[in-house]
């Protein structure tokens, strides 16, 4: 993986992330969907659930599949990997996952990853 | 090759019906062509489950649902009388209806004559009707035939009070169908005591008093003298009947019971005249004589079921006519099976109550001894009969649990030895004893399947359930008394061989949601951290998430929202409406009842134009406010709220609405207030969590114009209070609600509501619903009836307080919401852009209304 000019957006303070749920921001125009998970870890993920195409990701229930930590869609209830995007119920399909970091208490959303 | 033999069967019940499937499955269908010819309107149902066609119609008995078999070398002719046998020349004669009805009178019905190489006369029995003065009169019935069912129904709609002559097994069913009905029900039996062939004095009192229980009025020890009638209008119609001590003489003092219906169940008569007509011998009590191989003197002629009489006895079981149509095919194919004798045990369930009754029940064997065991509080009484060694069980009898009856009557059939302290066995300590039953014992004794036939279904065919045994074996499938005994003999079996039949909740829970709601009560947890600690793994999911909020909302009343549950909800219960396809939601404000206020309804129009949403009176009867983005939701909630109304808990597992007609405020034909029943019974109710949706309806009268059946609880008005049904529901499989219990006064029916709705809330499966859950307990809707109505286990008064604390701790989930800047922080689109509405929200207009614009797929295998 490869990264050039990095860009952070400052979207919210991570404690304004409920533990184990999720908020919608909007990051140069795009939907993204900021995760925290039981331990505290921050995720970011597209906030639009690609089987139904609705903004909504972010209302999911989050939680775990096996030891990866995941977020089901309140849709149609695919879970995804919050770690990567990828969709656990149909290897065919991944969503956006966006690099996240935390930097004094606030939640900072980078550009898309790129998967190899 | 040989010429095919052609089989004619005369009658299609429950025995004709097996010796056709008996000799599709066996093979007999390759040699032989089978013509089967039956003189009901339609094919073979389960007549033993006759009562239940009340509650769930003649389809749902029946035996062959397509009317045809699958294989095409049987044929079955409905609606067509054997008239004559002429065993010289082999063949029947048949009388077929006419083709039209204005045909009656010129033709009586088509006369045809059929060839036979073997007759099989299945032709059943008929039910015997005492030569009782008047029995002739309108409003006298049997119990036999979905037609008498029909004809009794009819009657009782304009009677209110019956009365069954005859205290024997099937009298107790046509009295339970006549209190099914509605009616002041009485049985009259001339015997001292009821079920006079299975039970002794001990147990038929023990029965009375539950019988009595449930508001039938039981005479014993007399006889009907007359049958009394009404003559003024020309015709003759029961009014009651006049009842004399058994024993005295005419004249003697007499009693009159008033009723509108007579139900004759004074036992039954082997149908054997046309064997009669054509000189085969029968037996001195009725019945065609047959030899071991159910064939009569004329080796072309065999007799099976009841109209049968193997070494001269008639056996009035449908168990014993299945052995006898089986061994008919086999002697068929040559084979060497024989019918000697049945095993008479018979256990039922009746108005709910278990009775049992098996092997030598009355200690005939020389020198049996007797073991009772009685509480007559608790309404049980259980008696073993033991050889006089004490080592062998002889037979037993059983009133008021009959939850040993699966260990028992195998030990009897195998000769099992008994334990050293074979009362062990029927002290109420013992219930949970598990005994082990050896391999040859018969479980399902219409269907003669043995625990060695279960076995080899899990393990050579594949099955894992109840239904897949059930498919496999039929076990189970007649009266359905075994099926507990088949789910231990499968569970046993997985367990031994080290399987685990995962009843959990998903990959984080072993439990399921009853032992989970359990788990919760016991250990008083309030979060799912502690929960999922403690007895999970991991940190939850979508399916085991909304469950504990679920059970958390049932046991603690506290809002959703607060944060120990807030991360548990599904996105509806979460945002406290209904999330629709383009991410928007809906808003359903509560109409208890249906009945609104013209400004109400102007203030639910005021708030849809001024906010563009999309509007739509539903089936529950509120009106559906659609296309709301996540943050307009609080505000509008605040105008609704303001202007009186509240959350209709549109979303999530919970009771949604009280569907109602108008009752007798308005409607000429209505009885009760079903309109301010429905409101109040709405307003108790709302809010509760349940493991699915739950939907009520009240109706004024039985024309049921709230299509109150269609719903998990229904009520129904009568003359004399409200009729409860419950288990109904729409969606994917549609069920229609059965009859709990009748006539009530409101508060009756309130409590009775109160536990049958908590007691699904702590019992059922995660999104099982009524119906489905009834189904699913041991002993269905007669298991609720026992613990709502009769509070056999004592939870009623619990049940009722838990009703209680919910009632009492209702707080409307909106208005509690938009009072709490915290819970309230949660509908923003976007955190970081609070005032930009989601961009992949769009709508088109069609007739004058929003319509959401489907936003673009991301096409799959190309990710964004």
């Amino acid at each position: 993986m490869t990264t050039v000019a990095v860009s952070l957006t400052p979207v919210c303070a991570a404690d304004a992330i409920p533990l184990e749920g999720g908020v919608a921001a909007l990051v140069d125009g795009a939907a993204v969907a900021v995760f925290r998970s039981f331990d505290g870890s921050v995720f970011a993920l597209s906030n639009v659930d690609p089987f139904s195409g609705a903004s909504v990701l972010s209302r999911g229930i989050v939680g775990t599949r096996g030891d990866a930590p995941v977020v089901s869609s309140p849709m149609y209830k695919q879970a995804f990997d919050l770690r990567t995007g990828a969709c656990l119920d149909d290897a065919a399909v991944r969503v956006t996952a966006y690099d996240v970091t935390v930097v004094d208490g606030v939640v900072h959303v980078g550009p898309a990853r790129v998967v190899s | 090759m040989t010429k095919r033999q052609r089989i004619v069967v005369v009658g299609h019940g429950m025995v004709g019906h097996r010796f056709a499937q008996a000799a599709v499955e066996r093979g007999l269908t390759e040699t032989h062509d089978v013509v089967i010819f039956g003189e009901e309107p339609r094919a073979a149902y389960d007549r033993v489950a006759l009562t239940s066609w009340f509650g769930s119609g003649s389809d749902a008995l029946s035996l062959l649902p397509g009317g045809e078999y699958d294989d095409p070398r049987v044929r079955l002719v409905l609606d067509s009388v054997v008239t004559e046998i002429d065993r010289a020349a082999r063949t029947v004669t048949v009388v077929s209806p006419p083709s039209a009805v204005d045909d009656l009178l010129a033709n009586p019905g088509a006369v045809t004559v059929h060839e036979y190489d073997v007759l099989v006369l299945a032709t059943g029995a008929a039910p015997f009707v005492p030569p009782v003065e008047g029995r002739g009169k309108d409003g006298c019935f049997v119990y036999r035939t979905i037609e008498d069912l029909e004809a009794i129904r009819a009657a009782s709609a304009a009677a209110t009070s019956g009365v069954v002559i005859g205290g024997g097994l099937l009298g107790l069913e046509a009295a339970n169908a006549l209190v099914q009905l509605g009616l002041d029900t009485h049985v009259v039996e001339m015997a001292p005591r009821l079920m006079p062939v299975q039970l002794d004095g001990a147990a038929g009192a023990t029965l009375v008093r539950h019988i009595e229980r449930l508001g039938v009025s039981v005479h014993t020890g007399v006889v009907t003298e007359a049958i009394l009638g009404d003559h003024s209008e020309g015709g003759a119609a029961v009014t009651g009947l006049r009842l004399r001590q058994a024993g005295t003489e005419a004249g003697a003092p007499t009693e009159v019971v008033d009723a509108q219906v007579v139900v004759f169940s004074a036992g039954i008569r082997p149908r054997d005249v046309l064997a009669r007509e054509c000189d085969l011998e029968v037996a001195p009590r009725g019945g065609v004589l047959v030899d071991e191989q159910c064939r009569t003197a004329d080796p072309h002629v065999f007799a099976i079921g009841e109209c049968a009489a193997p070494g001269g006895t008639m056996y009035g079981l449908v168990a014993p006519g299945y052995a006898m149509a089986e061994v008919v095919v086999d002697a068929l194919l040559d084979g060497p099976g024989t019918f000697t004798g049945a095993d008479m045990s018979t256990k039922l369930k009746l108005l709910g109550i278990d009775v049992a009754s098996f092997g030598d029940a009355f200690a005939t064997t020389d020198g049996a001894l007797e073991l009772t065991y009685a509480d007559a509080v608790a309404g049980v009484y259980k008696k073993l009969v033991v050889s006089d060694d004490g080592r062998r069980l002889l037979g037993g009898i059983l009133v008021g649990d009959a939850s040993a009856y699966g260990v028992l009557r195998p030990m009897v059939s195998s000769g099992l030895a008994l334990p050293d302290n074979p009362e062990q066995l029927i002290l109420p300590a013992s219930s949970g004893v598990q005994l082990g039953m050896p391999d040859e014992a018969q479980v399902c004794s219409c269907n003669d399947v043995t625990k060695a036939d279960i076995l080899h279904a899990v393990t050579e065919q594949g099955c894992e359930t109840v239904a897949d045994v059930k498919q496999c074996t039929r076990a189970g499938s007649t009266c359905g008394s075994c099926v507990a005994t088949v789910k231990n003999v499968i569970e046993d079996h997985f367990a031994s061989v080290g399987k685990v039949v995962d009843k959990g909740l998903c990959e984080h829970f072993r439990l399921t949601r009853q032992e989970l709601f359990d788990v919760v009560a016991v250990h008083g947890y309030r979060r799912f951290d502690d929960i999922v600690a403690a007895h999970g793994t991991g940190r939850g999911c979508d399916v085991c998430k909304p469950a504990i909020a679920s059970i958390l909302a049932s046991q603690t009343s506290s809002h959703i929202l607060e944060p120990a549950t807030a991360e548990l909800q599904d996105t509806n219960d979460a945002y406290l409406a209904n999330i629709q396809r383009n991410g928007t939601y809906s808003v359903v404000p509560r109409i208890p009842g249906g009945e609104i206020t013209p400004d109400k309804l102007i203030v639910i129009g005021e708030v849809a134009r001024d906010y563009g949403l999309y509007t739509k009176i539903t089936g529950g009867q509120r009106i559906d406010l659609f296309g709301a983005r996540m943050e307009q939701l609080p505000a509008i909630w605040r105008r609704l709220v303001d202007a009186g109304f509240e959350s209709g808990q549109a979303y999530g597992k919970s009771l949604r609405t009280v569907k109602s007609c108008v009752g007798s405020t308005w409607c000429r034909f209505g009885v009760q207030d079903s309109v301010g029943l429905a409101i109040a019974l709405e307003l108790r109710y709302r809010g509760l969590r349940s493991p699915h949706k739950l939907k009520g309806g009240v109706s004024g009268c039985a024309r049921e114009c709230a299509e109150a059946r269609g719903k998990d609880f229904g009520v129904i008005a009568t003359e004399k209070g409200w009729n409860l049904y419950v288990g109904g529901n729409g969606g994917a499989t549609p069920a229609h609600a059965r009859l709990l219990a009748g006539d009530l006064s409101t508060e009756t029916l309130v409590s009775y509501l109160d536990r049958f709705l908590m007691y699904y809330v702590r019992t059922a499966d995660r999104l099982q619903r009524t119906s489905t859950w009834i189904d699913q307990l041991d002993g269905g809707l007669d298991r609720v009836r026992s613990v709502v109505v009769d509070d056999s286990l004592g939870l009623g008064a619990e049940l009722e307080s838990e009703m209680a604390r919910h009632v009492g701790g209702y707080e409307d989930e909106w208005r509690a919401t938009l009072e709490d800047p915290a819970k309230l922080a949660r509908f923003v689109t976007f955190v970081n852009a609070p005032d930009t509405p989601d961009p992949s929200i769009a709508f088109t207009t069609e007739r004058d209304q929003i319509q959401p614009i489907a936003p673009a797929l991301i096409p799959v295998g190309a990710p964004a």
